[in-house]
């Protein structure tokens, strides 16, 4: 115990370090991922075919490739386009991007499952479509996704340990490292292991109060 | 004086053809309201006169402005989104089913189209709001959700909601056929003081005793077409059309 505690006081910067990217890695791509998302799902609901098709390809696509390999990808087949991103930079579009796909995917279901009524009251009363999509549809389905969108953000949290492949400094990769220099395998998992059910028993916390705070009763 | 007036309404949702040439004038001030079995059209006209269906022959002019669509040399084209929904605004809408944007109290639902469709500030919104709501008997109501509110409670922020707009015409899809019979008087009420202070409303309803003693003038629709009209009175009490007899008969009034 005592040898552990002496190890941890002496990785506890590449720890934080990692925790810390970890957290920015799943905030930045759970953003990016949800405009993507919003975008692609007001195309998939309400977009004339020549724009929902090309979505619904891409969609599909996505979210039929692992994450893994999206990682890969972005970080290995892009340098042959002549684009070289780091780690992080790949990480984070890979990450953004399969975010966003299944973003798109639930907020177009939560988009039709909007009574088209709703649409009609707000026609009636002279709102145009962007404003009505901003007031009245969006601020339902968001709502209504609430839950699933929590979800999400945990899944980017356990989907981001996939980074440590190519190098990304976030928890997992960290742990690695440590665990190199002082082969306490078992301990550091297991305080690694910890980390990651505190980040996202922390993220559920917010997901049911804020579920609470915006429900439709 | 004319507000109103639809002249060879026709459309068609794929091969059936629902409206087949309706003609009808509503003058200002006037309460008019349109009977009739279910699947005659009644629904489609009013969402016609609202711009909420397209339309594919006819016109309807409202105010002494043709609606929907412009003519250029020869051909016919529907107005864009943004004209759409101006003009829409000049008309407001209650429907059978509330359509209450859920997630807003009843204050929000009438200030939606306050701040946003006519653009005024939040404050002077929430008083004409207040001032609405408060003649359809609901101020102590103002910050419930629709959930909160019961059916004829919704319907009538539904009402105010369109009447706060300050429409030109007031359409009324059977507006109390979703609601439990203790609850439809409360909102009948609403209407009728409504036809008292002046508002033009085409009103479709199945509540004949309510058509008959409301309406100025009362429309029987039939397969897409006005089988009889005349003042609500006479029609009731001396139906021509053979169908309206059998119609009347029916609902037995
Ligand atoms: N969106 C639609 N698509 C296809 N048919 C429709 C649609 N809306 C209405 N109809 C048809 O048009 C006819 C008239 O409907 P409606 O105007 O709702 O009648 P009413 O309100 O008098 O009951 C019905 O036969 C109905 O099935
Ligand atoms: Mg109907």
């Amino acid at each position: 115990m005592e040898q552990f505690l002496h190890e941890l006081w002496i990785a506890r910067w590449p720890l934080a370090q990692g925790l810390l990217l970890t957290v920015e890695i799943s905030v930045a791509s759970i953003t990016c991922g949800t405009i993507i998302g919003l975008f692609g799902g007001i195309g998939l609901t309400y977009g004339k075919w020549f724009l929902r098709w090309p979505i619904r390809v891409l969609v599909d696509c996505i979210r039929g490739i692992p994450v893994l390999v999206l990682i890969l990808a972005s970080f290995y087949l892009l340098t042959f386009a002549g684009i070289n991103l780091t780690a992080i930079e790949s990480g984070l579009l890979a990450l953004s991007i399969f975010c966003g796909a299944h973003m798109g995917e639930i907020i177009r279901g939560a988009l039709q499952s909007i009574p088209p009524g709703q649409i009609d009251a707000a026609r009636a009363i002279g709102l145009t479509f962007p404003r009505i999509l901003a007031y009245v549809l969006l601020p339902q389905a968001m709502r209504q996704i609430m839950p699933v969108w929590i979800n999400t953000g945990a899944e980017l949290v356990k989907a981001s340990t996939l980074l440590s492949v190519i190098g990304t400094g976030e928890l997992l990769f960290r742990t690695q490292e440590i665990i190199g220099r002082n082969f306490m395998t078992l301990e550091f998992y297991g305080l690694c292991g910890i980390l990651y059910f505190l980040v996202n028993s922390m993220i559920e916390r917010f997901g049911k109060f804020a579920g609470q705070r915006f429900a439709l009763q | 004086m004319t507000l109103l007036s639809i002249r060879g309404l026709t459309k068609r949702f794929g091969a059936a053809e629902v409206l087949k040439g309706v003609d009808l004038e509503v003058n200002k001030g006037e309460v008019v309201s349109i009977i009739g079995a279910s699947g005659s059209g009644k629904t489609t006209l009013l969402r016609c006169v609202n711009l909420l269906e397209d339309f594919d022959g006819g016109e309807i002019v409202l105010d002494d402005v043709a609606i929907g669509y412009v003519k250029r040399n020869g051909t016919r084209r529907r107005l864009g989104e943004r004209e759409l929904a101006r003009q829409r605004a000049m008309t407001g809408m209650v429907f059978q089913s509330f359509n209450l944007f859920p997630h807003l109290t009843a204050l929000g639902n009438v200030m939606l189209g306050l701040l946003k469709v006519r653009h005024m500030a939040k404050a002077e919104a929430k008083t004409l709001a207040m001032n609405w709501l408060s003649r359809v008997g609901l101020s102590d109501r103002a910050m419930h959700l629709p959930s909160q509110l019961s059916g004829g409670q919704q319907q009538r922020v539904a009402i105010a909601r369109a009447l706060a707009m300050d429409p030109k015409l007031v359409l009324l899809d059977e507006i109390t056929s979703a609601l439990d019979p203790e609850l439809v008087g409360e909102v009948l009420d609403t209407i009728k003081s409504l036809a008292k202070e002046g508002t033009t409303m085409l009103i479709v309803t199945h509540e004949m005793r309510f058509a008959r003693d409301v309406a100025h003038r009362t429309i029987f629709m039939d397969g897409g077409l006005i089988a009889e009209q005349g003042p609500s009175a006479k029609l009731f009490r001396n139906p021509g059309n053979a169908r309206l007899k059998e119609f009347l008969k029916r609902a037995n009034i």
